[in-house]
């Protein structure tokens, strides 16, 4: 790339003509790879297909943890029972983020029981670490938790530990409590997950 | 040779190279005469790529990179084609197999310092090979989307999610969608099957280049090219490749596969450790198995992504289990600048060494163990322990190595 007049030196215009090159070069790289890589962000289809779920609750017992699914992703909606209520506010001193400062709920979920209704707890069941899901683990003191194991939702792949309200341990990988999703009640017993205005049902 | 084919020779030869590469690559490439066992690892790693790349074009003729039949089209080669069992299991074995050898082949780098000046260059092209080998197990890992397809395949990706500010958009550009779905499924089968074989061949074709350009070590850790007969000008201490080598390397390969057949017949899912039993269910968005853990090869790593369970500098512990698990595999690529001994090889390297590499071994295996146990409050505290181990290995290298007692080097290479 040395060969330019005779000297062995650039001539101006030759190192112009270089540098235009390169840099059209350049441009016409990062237009030509746009289109390949936006093709590869979720299509018009998977972005369509958020619509917002239903879920009955009327057969749930307290103490029962019932399963729905919304964008993919395991919802949780848990009626706990007054002890199961009485026993979060001991917790507090374990927890990393008891009072839900972090933004992992809507505002309306933003208090002690990380809920509408107090019993009713809804929450995605989805590791805030790494995705996996969580399993529901109610009793007290197992032997592999520990004796003040309170009942709440323990990973199996990494660990972490979360409350009954969602709320995460202090020490585990998982670093923020589990997102409560945007949700209403239709009626008593009629859940919407996926939004909070009844009119977009 | 007879006549007619001198002649043919020579109407190649004026087109295309192919005595002088032969003669460069094989009959005239001068290799170290005291080759151990150790040095079979490259040649089977070439054997087992060669392996999958074939089982691997027949199993795509009856696989389906689809959500909905996937998992399917995978138990149909194993039941009703035609030995679709035996090219799958040829598959599967070959790919923990892969990491058996390349390993091996990394440790017996590391024990006589091949990573060295002059070979640097060569050391960080095997890691990119390593690092474009550990994404194809991934990928394949994924493609009979069963439950540990399925979760095994969820926490890779969320740790990119892990990553400040554009960790979201990542992991939707990644997975083409807001969750792992049969977009990801298919696109991690075209890196599977197009992207990555052709980096990978690519690769090692310029490994093997970048060997014969500098030649290669060997376990006394001299150069043979410092030591040449003055008549011949050839390397006092090598012998051609070509008989010598392509003769061991074929025992090598014969021992090989013995051991490869053993395992494809007798124990093709070798106790849960090469398929593990919850990939024997389909994949189930709504429950993460119990007990989940990757495959035996990633257990290390995993283990000290897990280790990490405290926030530290205003990061909180994800991230910084994340970073640390990259760095464990990054780190290897620093080895060249991070030995300052002034000797290559084990056998003439002092105590320090010889400890500091028996405790990496240890944490390496410990680590492993540990990665396919459920965690603990016990197994956290050991692997924080062994991780600690672990890097200091490498972060500690420049002092150990330095102050270390070396015996000096012989003249020429020893048996």
């Amino acid at each position: 790339m040395t060969d330019s007049g005779d000297n062995g030196k650039m001539s101006g215009r030759r190192r112009f003509l270089l540098v235009a090159t390169s840099v059209a070069g350049a441009v016409a790289g990062a237009g030509v790879a746009t289109p390949f890589l936006r093709s590869m962000m979720p299509s018009e289809r998977a972005k369509a297909a958020g619509a917002p779920v239903e879920v009955d609750i009327s057969k749930l017992e307290p103490g029962m943890l019932l399963t729905a699914e919304w964008r993919g992703k395991v919802v949780w909606v848990l009626k706990r029972t007054p002890e199961m209520l009485d026993n979060l506010e001991k917790l507090n001193s374990q927890l990393a983020d008891p009072d839900s400062q972090r933004d992992q709920q809507p505002p309306y979920a933003q208090n002690h029981t990380r809920s509408i209704k107090p019993e009713i707890l809804v929450v995605l069941g989805v590791c805030t670490h790494l995705g996996c899901s969580p399993v529901y683990r109610k009793d007290i003191a197992p032997a592999d938790l520990g004796s003040d194991w309170l009942g709440g939702f323990f990973c199996p792949c990494h660990g972490s530990k979360f409350d009954l309200a969602g709320r995460v341990y202090k020490s585990v990988p998982a670093p923020s409590n589990l997102v409560v999703p945007p949700y209403t009640y239709l009626s008593d017993n009629r859940l919407l997950v996926g939004s909070d205005s009844k009119e977009s049902a | 040779m007879s006549k007619q084919q001198n002649s043919m020779m020579e109407w190649i030869d004026k087109r295309f190279p192919l005595t002088i590469t032969w003669k460069a690559h094989l009959s005239e490439y001068y290799a170290p005469k005291n080759f151990n066992f150790w040095y079979y690892f490259g040649s089977l790693a070439l054997l087992v790529l060669v392996n999958q790349l074939l089982t691997g074009i027949f199993l795509t003729m009856n696989y389906k990179p689809d959500a909905g039949m996937a998992f399917a089209s995978v138990e149909y080669i194993m039941r009703d084609v035609d030995f679709g069992w035996l090219i799958r299991y040829m598959h599967s074995t070959g790919a923990s197999m892969f990491f058996v050898v390349v390993y091996l082949h990394m440790f017996r780098g590391m024990m006589y310092g091949s990573y060295r000046k002059p070979r640097e260059l060569l050391w960080l092209i095997g890691m990119a090979i390593f690092f474009v080998l550990m994404s194809m197990a991934f990928t394949g890992y994924i493609l009979p989307w069963g439950q540990m397809s399925y979760w095994g395949a969820q926490v890779i990706v969320s740790m990119f999610g892990a990553i400040p500010v554009i960790g979201d958009t990542l992991s939707n550009w990644i997975l083409g969608d807001f969750m792992l779905s049969d977009a990801a499924l298919n696109r991690f089968f075209a890196y599977h099957v197009v992207t990555l074989p052709v980096l990978i061949v690519v690769l090692v074709f310029v490994h093997i280049i970048a060997l014969h350009e500098t030649g290669s070590n060997n376990p006394d850790g001299i150069e043979i090219k410092a030591n040449k007969d003055p008549h011949t000008g050839l390397p006092v201490d090598g012998i051609p490749f070509h008989p010598y080598y392509t003769v061991k390397d074929i025992f090598g390969v014969v021992g090989f596969l013995i051991v490869f057949c053993g395992i494809i017949f007798f124990a093709p899912e070798m106790g849960g450790y090469f398929l593990e039993d919850n990939n024997f269910i389909p994949a189930n968005p709504l429950h993460t198995p119990d007990h989940i853990a990757p495959v035996w090869y990633f257990t290390p790593y995993y283990s000290m992504l897990r280790a990490v369970t405290v926030n530290f500098l205003g990061v909180d512990a994800k991230l910084w289990g994340v970073i640390l698990m990259a760095a464990s595999v990054v780190i290897f690529c620093f080895l060249p600048w991070l030995d300052r001994s002034p000797v290559k090889s084990i056998r003439y390297k002092g105590p320090y060494f010889k400890f500091a590499l028996t405790l990496f071994v240890i944490s390496f295996f410990v680590l492993g163990w540990l990665g396919t146990k459920s965690p603990t409050p016990l197994y956290t505290l050991l692997a924080q322990i062994f991780t600690v181990i672990y890097f200091a290995f490498f972060l500690l290298m420049p002092w150990y190595s330095k102050i270390d007692k070396t015996k000096p080097e012989p003249k020429n290479v020893t048996k």
